[in-house]
């Protein structure tokens, strides 16, 4: 039995219709005893994180999550609040992925993007050691590193890059069963407006002026920020990948 | 990369698709979940359902219908016609519907938006602007399909509705609208320079160019469009296809 865990943020009627449609049964249930009982457990959630947090802890759950052992799936906000912090609310979070939840284009969204993509742009206490501005203009001053995106946008790409982050994007970089026979630049739908910080946990990557987590993996517990619910016949090979995990 | 989106709009009445449309592979071109579906399958990054019914009855269908195209198709899509309450946003949601667009009753009582993206989040509203360009030179806002002049100008109407939680500006020019000539591409660039969530552009669309003309020059983030689907004219795979040759980012 899969268990959808509910804890009142709002609608979970499409998490349900994609399960319905892959033929899965799932209680949805916030009963701890259910949960720790099931053999895959989802996570979803729409709404703010701090709120989203506090429902979670006022029925314990923040307690039960990171104690499961079978995998765990956090889609969206779900994902996010399974890291260790959210920009959203200034949310502590549960702490199960070791990366932070930024708003796009905050200033640390747009240092990290710098940090990851050249790895010496910072000097010891942590500030720029160019003078060039929050931006760097030029990819040539940067060091490369593996992954396809490097550059960080320019202030004219940042002024027309869209928040929230709504629509199809493409995930590379992918990693585990999650993605078993989905194609590295596959297309995902996401809406959000906050973004867990690249880390080593990153199972895909998308980009949108800086690059971000598309989902996560530690040990059973997964988390996309996309809505594979949503993403029409590649989001159900996912969802139907997580099944057979 | 974020692509640009290409959305089918359907229109339905009493439960229906009603625009007449030659696909000749769908047994009933008024199932409105089996024409849903296909375009999800010809590629639409999104669907709108716009409820152009005009009883209670026809609005309990629409509900229905919005719960079965909720269940079966896996693609995200958006509903309209007549929302004028938070009880109808708070049924449409519960129908499954991702999002609702708004337009008169936004006009109307503008606090609507507010109560609605703070409930259910900014990503459920997309604030519908029908605008006319009057002969002073300015676009006006109006109301039932075109009928009815308001004293909202574009631009300021578009950025309170973003200040008051739109997630989306859903704009149509009333003077290009069913002409098939293309869209206002520097009335969409001024509206994109202007606000910082995507716009989509509706209304004009008469050739794969337009639709290129409207995401590049224009700077929209989607292009709605129904006839020209419905009719088959310029199918889905080859609009998306022209699109991504012409080195437009979309899904294909």
């Amino acid at each position: 039995m899969i268990a959808i865990i509910d804890y009142d943020t709002g609608n979970l009627r499409s998490v349900k219709n994609a399960l319905h449609r892959l033929g899965a049964e799932f209680v949805v249930t916030s009963e701890h005893d259910v949960i720790r009982g099931a053999e895959k457990v989802l996570l979803p959630g729409v709404g703010e994180a701090s709120a989203a947090m506090q429902k979670l802890r006022e029925r314990g759950l923040d307690e039960v999550i990171p104690t499961l052992q079978v995998p765990v799936l956090g889609i969206c906000i779900g994902m996010q609040l399974m890291c260790r912090h959210s920009e959203e609310g200034d949310a502590k979070c549960m702490g199960i992925f070791d990366t932070d939840v930024v708003r796009f284009f905050s200033e640390r969204s747009l240092t990290d993007s710098m940090q990851t993509s050249s790895g010496s742009m910072l000097n010891s206490s942590g500030s720029m050691q160019t003078s060039s501005g929050p931006f760097l203009n030029s990819s040539d001053s940067m060091q490369t590193s593996s992954g396809p995106f490097q550059n960080p946008p320019s202030p004219t790409e940042l002024n027309d890059l869209k928040i929230p982050h709504m629509g199809w994007n493409g995930i590379e970089e992918l990693k585990t069963g999650l993605f078993d026979g989905v194609e590295d630049g596959a297309f995902v739908y996401y809406v959000h407006s906050f973004h867990a910080l690249m880390c080593d946990e990153a199972i895909a990557v998308s980009h949108h002026g800086v690059d971000f987590c598309g989902a996560l993996c530690k040990g059973n517990f997964y988390g996309t920020q996309f809505h594979p619910e949503k993403s029409g016949a590649t989001g159900a090979r996912i969802l139907h990948n997580f099944l057979k995990l | 990369m974020l692509t640009k989106r290409i959305i089918p709009c359907l229109d339905v009445k009493d439960g229906r698709t009603v625009k007449g449309v030659n696909f000749l592979n769908l047994a009933d071109v008024g199932d409105a979940v089996a024409l849903g579906r296909k375009y999800a399958e010809d590629g639409a990054d999104e669907l709108v359902y716009l409820d152009i019914s005009a009883t209670f009855e026809g609005r309990r269908t629409f509900t229905q219908l919005v719960e079965r195209v909720a269940a079966e198709i896996d693609i995200p899509f958006t509903v309209g016609g007549g929302i004028g309450t938070m009880e109808d946003a708070a049924r449409l949601l519960d129908a499954g519907a991702d999002k609702i667009s708004i337009n008169s009753a936004a006009i109307k009582n503008p606090e609507l938006i507010d109560g609605i993206a703070s409930k259910y989040g900014s990503q459920f509203v997309v604030v519908a602007i029908d605008a006319r360009l009057t002969d002073e030179g300015v676009w006006l806002a109006t109301t039932h399909g075109g009928r009815n002049m308001t004293d909202k100008e574009l631009f300021s109407w578009a950025r309170e509705a973003q200040e008051r939680g739109a997630g989306e500006i859903l704009f149509t020019s009333m003077n290009h609208d069913g002409t098939k000539k293309g869209y206002p591409c520097d009335t969409f660039a001024r509206l994109a320079d202007m606000l910082s969530i995507p716009i989509i552009a509706s209304g004009g669309a008469g050739s794969v160019q337009d639709i290129a003309d409207v995401l590049t020059a224009g700077r929209a983030d989607a292009a709605l469009a129904a006839s020209i689907f419905h009719y088959n004219e310029i199918p889905i795979p080859v609009l998306k296809k022209a699109l991504h040759e012409q080195g437009v980012n979309v899904r294909v």
